[in-house]
């Protein structure tokens, strides 16, 4: 679909997770090409977003690691993970709800431009022309999502479709190298869904790779290149989606779960 | 005179801290019993021993009743106040958020310290203790007789807290509450109505603490605050939300103070329990009977 | 975009500078201008505190501990040394500011509740070593004989005097906050306000922000307490007690959390309330307060400041 690497740039590997004697991840391990769009699926409950929340920092896993460009990251909190690189969405959209669609993507920025506590207070040059730099980079955002025009609005007062888009937007504020989206197309219309998958196209299209958790099947078997199938919490299979479209695990776990 | 022992030293600050830690675990339980049905830390806890030790001497050496019938009927009015505190400070917030609900029941400290300064003025008031003062000495130690009215009460309120929460329907339901509010509402249980026993419950608590307290530590009208830091110490160290936690901190925080009080600096009494509730809020907030995922779980 | 209007400054300042010359005109309210540098010390205390509790949403009950620890090293290094109150000032910031980072650090990890707790068992702990370690402090009956300001031989002797130097920190310090709020650590702040897990997601380092708030409104409460000793040329503990940090938190929640200028608007009303109106009805003091408190809390979340909102919501429906 687009230019693959060979090199791995996310390696998930023998992950655990346990919650007391709840097993929610057991043993996982899969691996994720630099430039691929690799899809996560399995019923409710397999583990998909915790298997999010463990790459993105939230929690650490029981064993297991998690290494991205070569480096281990499990151990590391999640503001260190997103300055290596990482970004994400979130399954139900956080988007800071006091603030407006520019400040949000504004926010996205952080991990690149910030400014320090003293100059921020006293205002100084440096300040100023980082906040012209930050807002600038947000506007470009903002136009390449199509949101532009909607820049003053309260990120709150924004349709649902318009808000995960815009929290797709500030997930690239970071300019990360992986982005994790935790359901991008959750609770959309057919319209919207198919602006949501567009968008993901072209951000994969420059070269981001994109770990994608999703119900919908249509979205997964459109844009992914490879698919990864968890049910309770273990890997039942991995391939291009022809490949699991046609497993008897994968059919009989999930029984073409979603639409 | 019978020289002091070092031995009989050490049983005197032994029993006072037993004492007084039995307050402190009363107080713990109060919280306890709020917090798990609700989550709430109530912060004016403290005002209930404090309503009940003035209360008390309203009924005793105002109206004159005989000691049967002002016991219950401070109980009762306190209990009241704790379901006022429900239902003119907790329920008629809108948007409950943690930092709306710590303000609301400091609000609600701060008003109830106000109406007993109003009421009672700023003196120490004092009760006569309920079998006298003759002090009875042990292993060397003179103990006042109150001593044992407090730590009796302890003990009865704990039987009576297991009798009611294990075999009683109504014990059951709140402890369903605690656990899974949703579900519990769905199987009939009236959870609001349940948070407000909760709070009853609590004051009725708190209350006879503060009756037995004041014989032998007076009471006045701004002791709510401090009580209520060493009582919540005391419910964490010993787990928040554990029942068996709240005795055990209660004694240990109770037992630290009165031995720092004697060995170390009696100008620092009160900062002994604070320290320790600072350590273990730093070191290991869930307590000793507590779990780290359960606090992780918790809501607030 | 979160602005803070230049507009709405530039009158306040005028008003502010004016209030001297308004005061003298009108002898009723003469005495008013020591009241407004009360007003302007508590300012101080407040612009910090709502930068920490509105934007950052951390909650702290033990506030009156930095503003004694700046009163009170203020006044032993002035009384007992003789050093120069600038530099004493000074000192007590860094002081507040390492005590600030002791206690916030282990703090501010715990949520809610715990946090509340900690900060008060803390606020606490240091009323009770103002209490105690009377060599240094003069125990309960405090100290006096605290020098006034002054600088290059210009003395701080006057009311007037006084009240334009508190001004001028309390402008500086909003300004200070102000520019903050609207940068990217003010968005970062607010952000740790609404979503933790996403602010983390976006890069935000949430423990040292956290921190750095704190630690701010600790270095402010410091500076407050500081001017304040060496106004009053006395101070002792009561001043700093549990019931002080409370009534910081009133004037927050009267004034509006979320909003720099609710800290001004409920530290005027409160100072004005505690020494003017209720001077005459001290037993009603601590009732009026948990009622004000209380009320606030259940009919104006937003304080004084989301007042018009809730207005106008009503006429919507």
């Amino acid at each position: 679909m687009n230019f693959v690497g060979e090199e791995n740039i996310l390696e998930v590997s023998r992950v655990v997770m346990a919650f007391g004697g709840l097993m929610a991840l057991s043993h996982l391990s899969f691996k994720v090409k630099r430039g691929m769009i690799k899809a996560v699926i399995g019923p409710n409950g397999a583990g998909k977003t915790t298997l999010f929340n463990i790459i993105t920092g939230s929690f650490h896993p029981t064993e297991g690691s998690i290494i991205f460009k070569g480096l281990p990251l499990e151990h590391l909190k999640a503001h260190k993970i997103a300055r290596r690189g990482i970004s994400r969405t979130f399954q139900t959209v956080e988007l800071f709800g006091n603030m407006t669609v520019l400040e949000n993507v504004m926010l996205g920025c952080h991990t690149r431009v910030r400014t320090s506590f003293l100059a921020s207070g006293f205002r100084l040059p440096i300040a100023r022309q980082k906040e012209i730099q930050i807002q600038e980079k947000a506007m470009k955002i903002l136009k390449f999502i199509g949101l532009a025009d909607k820049f003053e609005d309260p990120a709150g007062s924004l349709p649902l479709g318009e808000q995960k888009i815009l929290e797709i937007g500030r997930a690239l504020a970071s300019d990360p190298e992986l982005i994790c989206l935790d359901e991008p197309a959750a609770g959309l219309n057919e319209t919207e869904t198919y602006v949501a998958s567009s968008l993901i196209r072209a951000i994969n299209a420059k070269g981001i790779t994109i770990l994608l958790v999703e119900h919908d099947m249509k979205v997964i078997m459109n844009i992914s290149d490879e698919i990864v199938v968890l049910n309770y919490g273990q890997k039942i299979a991995e391939g291009s989606p022809r490949e699991i479209q046609n497993d008897a695990r994968v059919i009989e776990a999930y029984l073409g779960g979603g639409t | 005179m019978d020289k002091i022992t070092l031995a009989g030293q050490i049983f005197q600050y032994l029993i006072t801290g037993i004492t007084v830690g039995s307050i402190y675990a009363m107080v713990a339980v109060g919280f306890n019993i709020i917090y798990n049905v609700t989550e709430i830390i109530n912060f004016a806890q403290g005002e209930f021993v404090m309503l009940g030790g003035l209360v008390m001497v309203f009924f005793y050496s105002v109206l004159k009743l005989p000691l049967i019938m002002a016991f219950p009927a401070t109980v009762i009015l306190v209990t009241l106040v704790g379901m006022l505190l429900d239902r003119l400070a907790i329920r008629p917030i809108r948007h409950p958020s943690v930092l709306t609900l710590i303000i609301a029941t400091i609000a609600a400290s701060i008003l109830i310290k106000g109406a007993a300064m109003l009421i009672w003025g700023k003196d120490p008031y004092d009760l006569p203790a309920f079998s006298g003062r003759n002090p009875i000495t042990v292993f060397g130690a003179v103990i006042q007789p109150q001593y044992f009215w407090v730590i009796g009460f302890l003990i009865i309120i704990v039987i009576a807290l297991s009798f009611f929460f294990d075999r009683t329907i109504i014990g059951k339901a709140m402890i369903a509450c605690a656990d899974n509010p949703d579900a519990a509402s769905l199987v009939g249980i009236n959870v609001q109505q349940m948070i407000l026993l909760s709070f009853a419950l609590s004051a009725a608590i708190g209350s006879v603490a503060g009756i037995t307290l004041t014989p032998i530590a007076l009471m006045e009208y701004d002791r709510g605050a401090m009580l209520a830091v060493k009582g919540f110490g005391a419910a964490i160290l010993g787990g928040l939300g554990s029942f068996p936690g709240a005795i055990v901190g209660g004694l240990i925080m109770g037992t630290i103070e009165s031995f720092g009080a004697g060995l170390i600096s009696s100008g620092y009494k009160d900062a002994f329990a604070l320290i320790v509730l600072l350590i273990v809020l730093f070191f290991k907030p869930s307590g000793i009977f507590g779990s780290l995922e359960i606090s992780r779980i918790k809501r607030f | 975009m979160l602005r803070i209007g230049k507009i709405p400054i530039a009158a306040f300042s005028l008003f502010i500078i004016a209030f001297p010359w308004i005061a003298h005109n009108i002898p009723p309210i003469e005495n008013y201008i020591d009241l407004m540098i009360f007003a302007g010390i508590y300012c101080l205390m407040t612009i910090g505190l709502s930068l920490l509790m509105g934007y950052a949403g951390q909650i702290s009950i033990g506030h009156a501990a930095f503003y004694g620890i700046g009163a009170y090293t203020s006044a032993i290094l002035t009384v007992h040394y003789g050093l120069n109150p600038w530099l004493c000032m000074f000192f007590g910031m860094i002081m507040s500011a390492i005590i600030a980072v002791l206690v916030g650090a282990p703090s501010l990890k715990l949520r809610g509740h715990y946090l509340a707790m900690a900060t008060l068992a803390f606020g606490i702990i240091v009323y009770i070593i103002f209490n105690e370690e009377a060599s240094w402090t003069g125990g309960p009956d405090g100290m006096t004989g605290i020098p006034g300001l002054n600088l290059f031989g210009f003395a701080f002797d006057s009311v007037e005097k006084y009240y334009y130097l508190v001004w001028i920190f309390v402008f500086a310090a909003f300004i200070f906050t102000a520019n903050l709020i609207q940068s990217s650590t003010g968005r970062a702040l607010r952000a740790i306000h609404v979503s933790e897990p996403a602010a983390g997601a976006m890069g935000v380092d949430i423990s040292a922000h956290k921190l750095l708030v704190f630690v701010y409104s600790a270095v402010l409460a410091s500076l407050a307490g500081s001017l304040y000793a060496h106004y009053l040329n006395f101070i002792n503990p009561a001043t700093f007690d549990l019931f002080f940090s409370i009534k910081l938190l009133i004037m927050i929640a009267l004034g509006g959390m979320y909003n720099i200028w609710g800290a001004i608007i409920g530290a005027g009303l409160i100072t004005f309330l505690s020494y003017e109106w209720l001077h005459y009805f001290e037993e009603f003091e601590v009732i009026v307060y948990g009622a004000i408190l209380l009320l606030v809390t259940i009919f104006l979340p937003n304080g004084l400041v989301g007042a018009p909102e809730i207005v106008k919501s009503w006429f919507r429906k």
